[in-house]
């Protein structure tokens, strides 16, 4: 069934199912996989199912239905300490009555390691790290930052198959959350280790996967790469999760090969590329990126036109982000370049706006 | 603000020192918080220090020899203990003297009381003196007195008295060692084995107050770590039934042992129905040290296990889990990792259940037959029943300076900051 | 609370006086006694029968006895002693004596003579141990047992001591007291002389001797309640308690438990008047009726402590619930009284402290 002839899995779910309580889903139909080396991302809101997954994976949850596969053996029946799996866990786990070096070292005591490999192996952990001075401190004497990355180092230090990651950069302040991004994605293609991340922010997603699984409802909505994700999110609910999106709901009159018409509001119709639809005389929401909107557009010059009333204006530097009127929706945003010529807007002026047909997705419309 | 002119200290822009200026502006939020503590301060000063200087004080006075006979004591400064003579008739008017003021006073009896505490008789002798001495009113007072008992006639009488004639006495102590001084020489010595009473008692109430800490250990951590572990809800419910015993009497529960453990109670019934022991084979659970090991671990099991809950609830889940995940057999992650981070609560619930412990005298006089009792109750009888409060408070002093020991030594091996008591 | 009872007493008095139209001064005697059966056995015996025939006295019972020591201290401190009448025990009652706070008593002259003519003190007898104090009743330390669990009766207390004919677990009190004695009379020692001999160095070493042939049977009680229990679960066949409790084991729990009387231990309670009292006059009226033979013998009826007047013994009736005969039950009936000791305070007093200290040194071993 599903991937299992699919050679490069390294890690692979294959039809899980869990429930808890026997009435309801957790997670409804999982298949999944990823490549040796990939960081793939789990993303979703919270009690999407993303975390259970994780701890699936090392195996503090088991699977109700369905296979967990890890370098070529299902290891349903493995327990979790035989797996050998890192995890860097939110609030660190790190252990308060031992210094980082002893912290560092206890995965390698309890595999049995020589002692001279042991210190070798905490030495070069903590200097991947740059924490080398700090191998005497308790982990209460590190600031969060540092704490981090010890973490980090002792998901790492006994070279496991696989790290997971459970939000692990949540209590961190937005600076340090950025520069950590950047260094845990530095780590990651040094040591071509494969990471399994969950997070339930976006931009932190976008920032350092190789793939990102978006979780909904115990089942994955899409599974794509940032970019993909980004500009072709397949259903109404990625699009609406992943970035910022204008919506426009509408009925499908007509279909012409890729480009489907659709009725929004008081007679107007649109052209957008038919994505997920069911087929004419059906409801769709057209999700479109607010910076893909062209304020003030020659006649002709994009398929869809429209007018539009400036709501409200918010100057953010590099960008206006200005709220419109469109189609009888107050909440339509277009983000206005701070270029040399852009178009100067008023609270209450009527202009125009277009945009071209590709860049507008018909969607599934949400219930 | 400015600096003065003659002096480097800062000013307001009054010219007050800004330090004074401060201390003002604090003084009212200073009194506040002095007045919301002082209740507390007065009632510690009244129920604790009060009573403990009290007690120390008691266990060393020795005034009531100096005060009932004061002509005695100073005409006894004069003569030998030793030299095996009867003082002389200066000695005997004295006492004489004393005596009649005494039985004026009615103390007679309390001076016959505390000598009574060093040799048996006294108490009877001087309730005879009081009653004779009215009709002695010239001299010789020394063959008078002697008429009236011929104990007056015997050179130890004199030796105890001279030897409590100061204000302050270690002989309290000297008796809570299982020490005593022979009136007739002034030396110290131990007790025969065979008269020993307390050191005995002191190194078993330490030994079973040890036991029953190490058992309300062993039984109370599973429980807790139940505890922290279940959802709240459950918890909440199960904390009542570690409460329920603190809101039963501590005699209910206390019998309550004795209707179980008794060898026609309960448990002896119930081995004897599945065979396990026979009818001759009873087991003495009750009236000697197993009842009170069973009875006061039970008692004490709530102050083990509430520390340690607290503590135990402050434990991220997810320490267990790291430590599994980087490899570590649930055990050795449990051992390893989890345990030692038990260890404040640990110490908070054992110095909470071994000091209480070895405080306790209701519990083991009830169910320690006499190979269960402790020290306490020594203390207990001493201040209710012989009211022999000297001695009663120089045990509780050492009892005190004991706990201080433990406490002292708790803190250099395991340090004192460690302990969380919930 | 005793003010509280004072005001509530003098309100109903002073209604019911101007009920029957006569407005009169009535005197108030504050009675301090232990409470419970005991009190209402002296209210039941003295205190209505009295007030019956003296519409003038309301006595007010107050049932602080046990701190009447201390309390009594501290109203003389203060000057201001508010308490008439006081029961206490005898050895209590010794030292409020010594110490000057309850009156000398003129036995003669105050109480009244045995219907016979004999005279108070020759009617109380060895029971006045004090001048201070007026006899009331006395009680004993004696044993019971199971009759259930021995072969034969058990008939003297040196059966206690006879693990061969009587074994089994037996409960005597935590203290040398008592037991004592009761060790040198079956090691035998003449019971005139025990306490000679209990005042040597040997003595005591022969007492505990004769204490340690038993000892692993012994269940040693510190609070009178303990002994029925253990008799009434079967934990002990003998044990000594106070022979009140064991009259209601036996007649009101019936349990099937006897009596063993011999050489019981006296014990005595009785009156003493504080010395600061206020309505002396007025108390030593009562005193002569609440004393008196027939008296003393009535409050045999509500509870099984037994007269302390020779006199009385013979007029003791049945039991006022119970419907019993109550003169076997009483300590002092001739029957159960053919061996006794009576508690020895000056012995106690003088070697309490010294012999104590060994018999725990002895338990500890």
């Amino acid at each position: 069934m599903g991937n299992t002839n699919n050679s490069e899995a390294y890690v692979s779910f294959q039809n899980v199912q869990k429930t808890y309580d026997g009435e309801s889903f957790v997670i409804k139909n999982l298949n999944l996989d990823a490549e040796r080396g990939e960081f793939i991302t789990m993303l979703g809101p919270s009690g999407s199912g993303k975390t259970t997954c994780l701890l699936m994976l090392a195996g503090f949850e088991t699977a109700t239905y369905g296979e967990i596969i890890l370098d070529g053996t299902s290891i349903n029946n493995v327990p979790p300490h035989k797996r050998n799996i890192g995890m860097v866990f939110q609030n660190y786990a790190l252990f308060p009555h031992l210094t980082v070096n002893e912290n560092l070292a206890f995965p390698l005591q309890v595999r049995k390691v020589e002692k001279y490999e042991i210190e070798k192996k905490v030495r070069n952990a903590l200097e991947m790290v740059q924490l080398g001075e700090y191998g005497s401190r308790r982990p209460m004497q590190l600031s969060g930052g540092q704490q981090q990355r010890v973490a980090v180092a002792r998901a790492l230090v006994f070279e496991p198959k696989i790290v997971l990651m459970d939000e692990p950069l949540g209590a961190l302040d937005k600076q340090l959350r950025e520069q950590m991004q950047y260094e845990i994605k530095e780590l990651h293609e040094k040591l071509e280790v494969t990471v399994v991340y969950v997070t339930h922010d976006q931009s932190e997603a976008l920032t350092m996967s190789n793939r990102i699984a978006v979780f909904d409802d115990g089942i994955i909505q899409q599974l794509a790469p940032p970019n993909v994700l980004y500009e072709s999110p397949e259903n109404a609910f990625v699009a609406q999760f992943i970035g910022e999106n204008n919506t426009l709901s509408g009925k499908v009159i007509a279909i012409n090969k890729e480009i489907c018409t659709v009725e929004v509001g008081e007679n107007e119709t649109l052209r957008a590329l038919a994505v997920n639809i069911e087929g004419i005389g059906s409801d769709t929401m057209i999700s479109l990126r607010p910076e893909r909107v062209v304020v003030n557009p020659e006649n002709g010059s994009y398929p869809n036109i429209v007018s539009a009333e400036v709501i409200e204006l918010i100057y953010l530097g590099d960008h206006i982000r200005s709220r419109m009127k469109v189609c009888g929706h107050d909440d339509f945003i277009v983000k206005i370049p701070n270029s040399a010529h852009h178009a100067q807007l008023k609270p209450g002026n009527t202009v125009k706006v277009g945009w071209l047909a590709e860049d507008a997705r018909a969607l599934d419309a949400p219930a | 603000m400015e600096q003065s002119p003659d002096k480097n200290i800062l000013v307001t822009a009054d010219g007050i020192p800004l330090k004074t200026s401060l201390a003002r502006a604090q003084r009212r939020s200073k009194f506040v918080a002095f007045m919301m503590v002082f209740p507390l301060l007065f009632f510690i000063m009244i129920g604790f220090i009060v009573p403990i200087v009290d007690m120390l004080f008691l266990s060393i006075d020795n005034s009531i020899v100096n005060r009932i006979l004061p002509n005695t004591v100073e005409s006894l400064k004069n003569w030998d203990p030793y030299a095996n003579e009867l003082p002389d008739e200066a000695v005997y008017a004295s006492m004489v003297d004393d005596i009649k003021k005494a039985k004026k006073a009615r103390e007679h009896t309390k001076i016959g009381t505390r000598l009574n505490y060093e040799s048996s008789g006294f108490a009877s002798l001087f309730r005879k003196a009081g009653r004779k001495v009215q009709k002695i009113d010239k001299p010789p007072y020394k063959e008078a007195l002697i008429k009236t008992d011929k104990r007056w006639a015997d050179i130890y009488t004199w030796q105890v008295i001279k030897q409590n004639s100061s204000d302050l006495t270690d002989g309290y102590y000297l008796a809570a060692f299982d020490f005593t001084r022979k009136f007739t020489n002034g030396k110290v010595e131990p007790l025969p084995e065979k008269d020993s009473i307390y050191i005995k008692l002191f190194f078993r109430t330490l030994l079973l107050s040890t036991l029953i800490t190490f058992l309300t250990f062993v039984i109370g951590f599973p429980v807790s770590y139940m505890l922290a572990n279940v959802p709240t809800r459950i918890s909440n419910i199960l904390i009542i039934f570690v409460l329920l015993p603190f809101w039963t009497s501590l005699l209910v529960r206390t019998t309550s042992w004795i209707a179980l453990l008794q060898q026609e109670g309960v448990i002896n019934d119930f081995l004897i129905l599945i065979g396990i022991i026979s009818e001759d084979g009873r087991l003495a659970m009750i009236h000697n040290a197993t009842g009170t090991v069973i009875a006061m671990t039970h008692i004490l099991l709530p102050f083990m296990i509430l520390p340690l809950f607290s503590v135990m609830k402050t434990i991220p889940k997810s320490y267990l889990r790291a430590a599994i995940s980087l490899g570590a057999h649930p055990w050795v992650a449990f051992w390893r990792i989890y345990f030692p981070n038990t260890g404040p609560g640990i110490g908070a619930g054992s110095i909470l259940v071994f000091i209480l412990a070895i405080g306790y005298y209701i519990t083991p006089a009830l169910v320690g037959g006499s190979s269960g009792t402790f020290i306490s109750n020594r203390i207990a009888y001493h201040i209710s029943n012989s009211l022999n409060w000297g001695l009663g408070s120089s045990i509780g002093v050492i009892l005190l300076v004991i706990v201080l020991f433990l406490f002292i030594l708790y803190d250099r091996i395991i340090g004192i900051k460690n302990m969380k008591l919930g | 609370m005793n003010t509280f009872l004072r005001v509530m007493t003098a309100s109903a008095v002073m209604a019911m006086a101007g009920l029957v139209g006569q407005v009169m001064a009535a005197t108030e005697l504050v009675v301090v006694s232990w409470g419970g059966a005991y009190t209402a056995s002296q209210q039941n015996a003295y205190h209505a029968p009295y007030m019956k025939r003296n519409s003038g006295i309301k006595i007010i019972n107050d049932d602080s006895a046990g701190s009447a020591v201390a309390k009594l201290r501290a109203m003389s401190q203060a000057g201001n002693t508010t308490w008439d009448l006081v029961d206490a025990v005898a050895s209590d009652a010794m030292m409020l004596c010594d110490e000057g706070l309850v009156d000398e008593i003129d036995h003669n002259r105050v109480l009244a003579s045995a219907p016979d003519g004999t005279s108070a003190t020759d009617d109380f007898g060895d029971f006045i141990v004090s001048p201070c104090f007026i006899p009331q009743i006395v009680y004993s330390t004696t044993f019971g047992y199971r009759k259930d669990k021995v072969s034969r009766p058990m008939t003297s207390v040196c059966d206690v001591f006879d693990l061969v004919n009587f074994p089994g677990k037996r409960s005597l009190e935590k203290k040398p007291i008592n037991n004592m004695e009761w060790a040198l009379i079956c090691d035998g020692v003449a019971p005139a002389k025990v306490y000679d001999v209990l005042g040597t160095d040997a003595g005591v070493t022969r007492a505990l001797a004769k204490l340690d042939t038993i000892k692993s049977n012994v269940v040693w009680w510190t609070a009178g309640a303990q002994t029925p229990q253990l008799l009434a679960d079967g934990e002990v066949i003998v044990g000594s308690t106070y022979n009140g409790r064991l009259f209601a084991l036996i007649e009101e729990q019936k349990q099937p438990v006897a009596m063993l009387w011999d050489w019981q231990v006296f014990d005595l309670d009785g009156w003493v008047v504080p010395s600061g009292g206020k309505n002396k006059a007025e108390v030593m009226k009562y005193l002569r009726f609440a004393t008196d033979t027939q008296r003393l013998a009535d409050q045999a009826k509500f509870i099984s402590y037994g007269p302390t007047r020779a006199s009385s013994a013979p007029l003791v009736g049945k039991h006022a619930s119970l419907g019993i005969e109550m003169a076997p039950h009483m300590p002092t009936d001739p029957e159960n009284a053919k061996t006794t000791l009576l508690f020895n305070y000056e012995f106690w007093a003088d070697n309490r402290d010294d012999l104590d200290a060994k018999f725990n040194a002895w338990l500890l071993k």
